[in-house]
C-alpha cells in the first residue's frame, strides 16, 4: 500500500497513514463522522501534496526521476502501443537488456520503439544492469533504428538511464565508439525521431538514443551532462553537495525548457507519474501523436535539414 | 555512476597545475623516467623525453604549429568567446574560472582551429588545449570545431583533430552535452561526402569528447601510451570493485581491442598523417629523400618542416 514516499513527502505519508487507520476503524464501527473525517484529511493531503509539489527543488525532482515506482519504458509501451514485438541483440556480441525495443503500432501506425529499461526488484535490476547499457545495447539500438529507416517507421525513443555502464568490458568493447557512432548516424536517419526523457537523462548514455527532431521531457524527469553526485564530488569535492550541483546544472524539465534545449514538457499527475501511470501514459501518447503528425508533414529533405539545423544551433549558431 | 569525468578530471588538472607551478627554468624532470632534461632540447624533441620516449603534453597552439607547414596558417573562429549561460557557480563562479584559465593559457577556450597546409596539402586542423579547464568541451569548443569542419566540408579538404580532454564541461551542463551531438553531426556530413577526417587521440581523452568526435575518425590514431576511454579509471574501479588490468585504457590497450587503428610517434605525426591523407585525396606521394652512393639527395620542392621553427 505504501508507494514508497520520498523524504520530502513524509508529511504526506503520515497523513495517508492516518487516513488508512481511520478507514480500518470506520470499517469496524461504522460511525458517521469517520467518513467525514477521512474526506477532510484527504482534502488536506491533496492540499499538502499540491503545496509541496508546487515548489520542488532540482534535487527533489531528481529523486522523483529516480523513483523506484516510476513507470519505465516497458510500462509506457504497454500503455501506449499495440502489437509490440521485441527485437533482441546486436548481432555481434549479446543482447543488452538495459535497452529494450522493437516494432509496435501507435494508433494503428507502425513505429519503432526504443528505450532504456531499469529493473524493479533485485533480480530484474541486475538483469537490466540498472538501466546502464554496454556498447552492445547501443549497437542493438542502432540496428533497430536502421531497420526503422529501411521500413519507413518513425523512431520513438524513451530515455531513462543513470548513464552508460562504466565497466572494464564496456571499455574493451568500445563504449565511446558505440555512443559516438549512434550520435553521428542519428543525425541522418531518413525518418522522424522523437525522444522523450521519462526518468533520468544521464549524460552520453542518454544522448546515444536521444538525437532527435523533437525532444520532450516528462515534468519530473531530469537531463544532465553528469549526475548531481558526480558533479558535486568533482566541483565541490563532496557528493553530499548533490543538491547544489543539481540546482547549478539546471537539470529539470522546466529549466531546460526555459533554456530552449527541450521542446516540450509533458505534465505528470500530482505527486508524479507513479501516482497514476495510466493517465501519464495517455498524456504522453497524445503528445507523441501530435508531434508525429507535424513531423510527418515534412519531406524527408526538410526533416533532415531541420534536424541538422537544430543540432548546429546548440550553443552558438554553427554558421560560418 | 554515470559520470565520465568523475575523479579523472580533477586529478589530471591538479597534476597539470602542479607541473606548471614549477618555475620556468631551463630544466624539466620527465614525469615518467625522472631524467632531468634540458628544456630547449626537450622542446626541440617535440616535448618527447629523449631518454624514455614519454610523450608529454603539448599546448594546442604549439601542436598545430608543429603539425602544419610554417607558411599559410590562419586561425579559424578565434573570436568566439565563452558565455556563462547558466550563471554557474560551485565553490567558484564559472566566470572566474574562465578568466583564470584564459589568463593561465592565453587562450579564450579549450580548442584552437587552424587552416593550413600539411607538406603542401591544404588541410583544416584543430587541437584541444588541455590546460584550459581540462580541455573540456563547452559551446565554444563545439562551435569552433563545427566552423572548422564546415570549411573542410565546403572545400573538400582533410580535417584533422588532436584531442586531449577530460570530457564535457560541467559548468555548461546540457549545452556541453549537446556539443557531442553537434560535432558528431558534422562529422557524419564529412563522411557522407567522402572528406577525410583523422582523429588523433593524445593523452588524455575521456567522456563526452571520447564518446563523440574523438572516436569518429575515418582513422582513429593515438600517440603512444596516451590514456583514453569513456569512464575514468577510478569510476570504473569503484563500480566493478576489482583491480584494473595492466595498461588498461592506454593507446596500446585500445589498439589491441580494435578501438584505434594505429599508434604514431609524435616525431612521425606530420609525415605519417600526410602519407595517409595523400592516399585518401589521391595526391602523389611526397618523394622520400633517397640515399645515393652515401649522399643524401633532398628534393628542393619539399616544404621545410616547421618543427624546428
Amino acid at each position: 500500500m505504501n508507494p514508497n514516499y520520498l523524504d520530502f513527502e513524509q508529511p504526506i505519508a503520515e497523513l495517508q497513514a492516518k487516513i488508512e487507520e481511520l478507514r480500518l476503524v470506520g470499517d469496524d464501527t461504522a460511525e458517521l463522522n469517520i467518513s467525514e473525517e477521512i474526506s477532510r484529511l484527504e482534502g488536506k493531503s491533496r492540499a499538502l501534496t499540491e503545496s509541496i509539489f508546487s515548489d520542488l527543488s532540482a534535487w527533489q525532482v531528481s529523486q522523483l526521476a529516480r523513483h523506484p515506482q516510476r513507470p519505465y519504458t516497458l510500462d509506457y509501451i504497454e500503455y501506449i502501443f499495440d502489437e509490440f514485438d521485441e527485437i533482441h541483440g546486436d548481432r555481434h556480441f549479446a543482447d543488452d537488456q538495459a535497452i529494450v525495443g522493437g516494432t509496435a503500432r501507435l494508433d494503428g501506425k507502425p513505429v519503432m520503439v526504443i528505450g532504456h529499461q531499469k529493473g524493479r526488484g533485485v533480480r530484474e535490476r541486475q538483469k537490466r544492469n540498472f538501466g546502464m547499457p554496454r556498447p552492445e545495447g547501443y549497437r542493438k539500438a542502432l540496428r533497430m533504428m536502421e531497420m526503422a529507416e529501411r521500413f519507413k517507421m518513425p523512431i520513438l525513443t524513451f530515455i531513462d538511464t543513470p548513464g552508460a555502464y562504466p565497466g572494464i568490458d564496456a571499455e574493451e568493447r568500445g563504449q565511446s565508439e558505440a555512443i559516438a557512432f549512434n550520435l553521428a548516424k542519428m543525425s541522418q536517419f531518413k525518418t522522424p525521431i522523437i525522444s522523450t526523457v521519462i526518468g533520468e537523462g544521464g549524460s552520453g548514455g542518454a544522448l546515444a538514443i536521444g538525437v532527435c527532431d523533437e525532444l520532450m521531457m516528462m515534468s519530473y524527469s531530469t537531463y544532465s551532462v553528469i549526475s548531481p553526485e558526480g558533479c558535486a564530488s568533482i566541483l565541490w569535492k563532496s557528493a553530499d553537495r548533490a543538491a547544489d550541483a543539481a540546482k547549478a546544472m539546471g537539470i529539470t524539465s522546466e529549466r531546460l525548457h526555459e533554456l530552449g534545449l527541450v521542446d516540450q514538457v509533458i505534465n505528470e499527475p500530482l505527486g508524479g507519474a507513479h501516482r497514476d501511470p495510466a493517465l501519464t501514459a495517455a498524456n504522453l501518447k497524445r503528445h507523441l501523436l501530435g508531434v508525429l503528425d507535424n513531423l510527418n508533414e515534412l519531406s524527408t529533405e526538410d526533416l533532415l535539414e531541420r534536424r541538422y539545423k537544430r543540432l548546429m544551433a546548440y550553443g552558438f549558431g554553427g554558421e560560418e | 555512476m554515470s559520470n565520465w569525468l568523475e575523479k579523472i578530471v580533477p586529478s589530471l588538472v591538479r597534476s597539470e597545475k602542479k607541473r606548471s607551478n614549477i618555475p620556468e627554468g631551463l630544466w624539466k624532470k620527465c614525469p615518467k623516467c625522472e631524467s632531468v632534461l634540458y628544456r630547449p632540447e626537450l622542446e626541440k624533441n617535440l616535448n618527447v623525453c629523449p631518454k624514455c620516449d614519454h610523450h608529454m603534453r603539448l599546448h594546442a597552439r604549439r601542436r598545430l604549429e608543429l603539425f602544419l607547414d610554417a607558411d599559410n596558417r590562419q586561425e579559424i573562429a578565434g573570436d568566439i568567446e565563452p558565455v556563462d549561460r547558466l550563471k554557474f557557480r560551485d565553490s567558484k563562479k564559472y566566470k572566474d574560472r574562465l578568466v583564470a584559465a584564459q589568463k593561465a593559457t592565453g587562450e579564450k577556450d579549450a580548442l584552437i582551429a587552424m587552416r593550413g597546409e600539411l607538406e603542401g596539402m591544404p588541410v583544416i586542423a584543430v587541437a584541444f588545449e588541455f590546460s584550459f579547464m581540462g580541455g573540456s568541451m563547452g559551446a565554444v569548443v563545439g562551435e569552433r570545431f563545427v566552423r572548422a569542419a564546415n570549411i573542410a566540408l565546403k572545400e573538400n579538404i582533410p580535417f584533422i583533430c588532436f584531442s586531449a580532454s577530460g570530457g564535457a564541461r560541467m559548468q555548461e551542463a546540457l549545452f556541453s552535452l549537446f556539443q557531442m551531438a553537434k560535432t558528431s553531426a558534422i562529422l557524419e556530413k564529412l563522411r557522407l561526402q567522402g572528406t577525410p577526417y583523422l582523429s588523433v587521440l593524445t593523452d588524455p581523452v575521456y567522456g563526452g569528447v571520447s564518446a563523440s568526435l574523438a572516436m569518429l575518425g575515418d582513422l582513429n590514431i593515438a600517440e603512444p601510451k596516451a590514456l583514453m576511454g569513456f569512464a575514468g579509471p577510478r569510476v570504473i574501479e569503484q563500480t566493478v570493485r576489482e583491480k584494473l588490468p595492466e595498461g588498461f585504457q592506454r593507446s596500446e590497450f585500445l589498439l589491441e581491442h580494435g578501438q584505434v587503428d594505429m599508434i604514431i610517434n609524435r616525431s612521425e605525426m606530420r609525415s605519417g598523417l600526410s602519407r595517409i591523407l595523400r592516399k585518401f585525396v589521391h595526391a602523389s606521394p611526397i618523394p622520400v629523400p633517397e640515399t645515393v652512393e652515401g649522399e643524401i639527395v633532398v628534393d628542393a620542392d619539399i616544404p621545410p618542416a616547421s618543427a624546428n621553427d
